[in-house]
């Protein structure tokens, strides 16, 4: 939420939503050091759960170096080595959104080294899978990489923007699903339900994507009267946009969530 | 649902995004110079649309995907144009 403005905030509260899980991802430009992203991680995990804490809004994060800034071996690790102080931050809930972006060597160096420090401290994991045409080959890469190290359990891991041609690598690792909702590129509403359908709703949640691209942070809830449309049940409405998550960060004891 | 609450629910939106698909190409074909490797793709993943298979959805993705499975030696832009290059 770095990247969207405070009315966003209030949508968000107006519609329903419960929490804000927030990933370290890429500004839309380079930093150009290890402080810059030093300061991005005292935003997240300091000023923005206190912006978002205005609207009664519980605001997580997660860490990382984010893989489209992974292909500077150095700066990486000097940003990997930044991130043990901030684990202990109340607001944290893993390392994420790892992952790769162009699938290349560095990339994967990097994901490793991400992947070492989440069994190293037992954290969660959240995973950027690739944009478009390299989404497939990028989601075979990641999984092989995660299901290779025999530290990280499965089921604390989750995959995120998967697409029909991915999901069902990544259901078939005993990992977590997640589809990430846009307005246009990438999955819409109508696609998202019809997953669910096709795949169940077992190991599968929803998000929006709310960064400094076109991006919609309702997309959870017009997803959901979606849902209503095409004849779901609230129950199975609950258990998709709500419970899934829940279910999925609970592995995480600092996400608790204050009483309804 | 049925299949007839769901062309209710659909059909419209469908119609439109076909329209626009089919306009796309027009202006595409109006247009001078060479295509290149994406509407290469692109022609080859609407193909799929009408071959009677399941998962039209799933299809059209792997056509436009990069189907190699090995890293690449290292990344020289951050954006993905939608298209595999190697498209034959």
């Amino acid at each position: 939420m770095v990247s969207r403005v405070t009315d966003d905030y209030l949508d968000m509260i107006t519609a329903g939503c419960q929490a804000v899980c927030e990933p370290a991802f890429w500004a839309g430009f380079d930093r150009s050091s290890a402080d810059g992203f030093y300061d991005y991680f005292c935003q997240l995990t300091e000023h923005e759960p206190k912006r978002a804490a205005k609207f009664g809004l519980p605001h997580f994060s997660w860490l990382c170096i984010n893989p489209k800034e992974s292909e500077d071996i150095k700066l990486a690790e000097d940003v990997i080595a930044l991130i043990p102080k901030f684990l202990d931050k109340p607001n944290v809930l893993g390392i994420g959104e790892i992952g790769l972006n162009k699938n290349s060597r560095n990339e994967i160096k990097v994901l490793e080294k991400h992947v070492n420090l989440a069994a190293e401290h037992n954290q969660l994991i959240l995973v950027h899978t690739p944009h478009l045409e390299d989404k497939l080959k990028g989601t075979r890469l990641i999984t092989d990489l995660i299901k290779n190290d025999k530290r990280i359990k499965p089921e604390r891991v989750i995959i995120d923007h998967v697409e029909e041609h991915t999901v069902q690598i990544v259901l078939d690792t005993g990992m977590w699903a997640g589809m990430t909702l846009y307005p246009e590129s990438k999955c819409s509403p109508a696609r998202a339900i019809d997953m669910v359908e096709m795949y169940g709703n077992e190991r599968i949640w929803m998000n929006c994507a709310c960064d400094w691209g076109i991006s919609d942070p309702l997309a959870v809830p017009k997803t959901a009267f979606e849902m209503r449309k095409r004849g779901h049940s609230a129950e199975a409405i609950d258990k998709l946009v709500y419970q899934n998550p829940l279910r999925f960060l609970s592995q995480c004891s600092k996400f608790k969530l204050p009483p309804a | 649902m049925t299949r007839q609450q769901i062309l209710d629910l659909y059909f419209m939106d469908a119609r439109c995004k076909l329209i626009d698909l089919a306009a796309f190409i027009d202006r595409v074909e109006r247009s001078a110079g060479e295509e290149d490797f994406r509407m290469k793709a692109f022609r080859q993943a609407l193909s799929e649309l009408s071959k009677g298979e399941t998962e039209k959805a799933k299809r059209v993705l792997m056509t436009l995907s990069d189907p190699t499975t090995e890293p690449i030696a290292a990344a020289t832009t951050k954006a993905a144009c939608g298209a595999w290059p190697g498209t034959k």
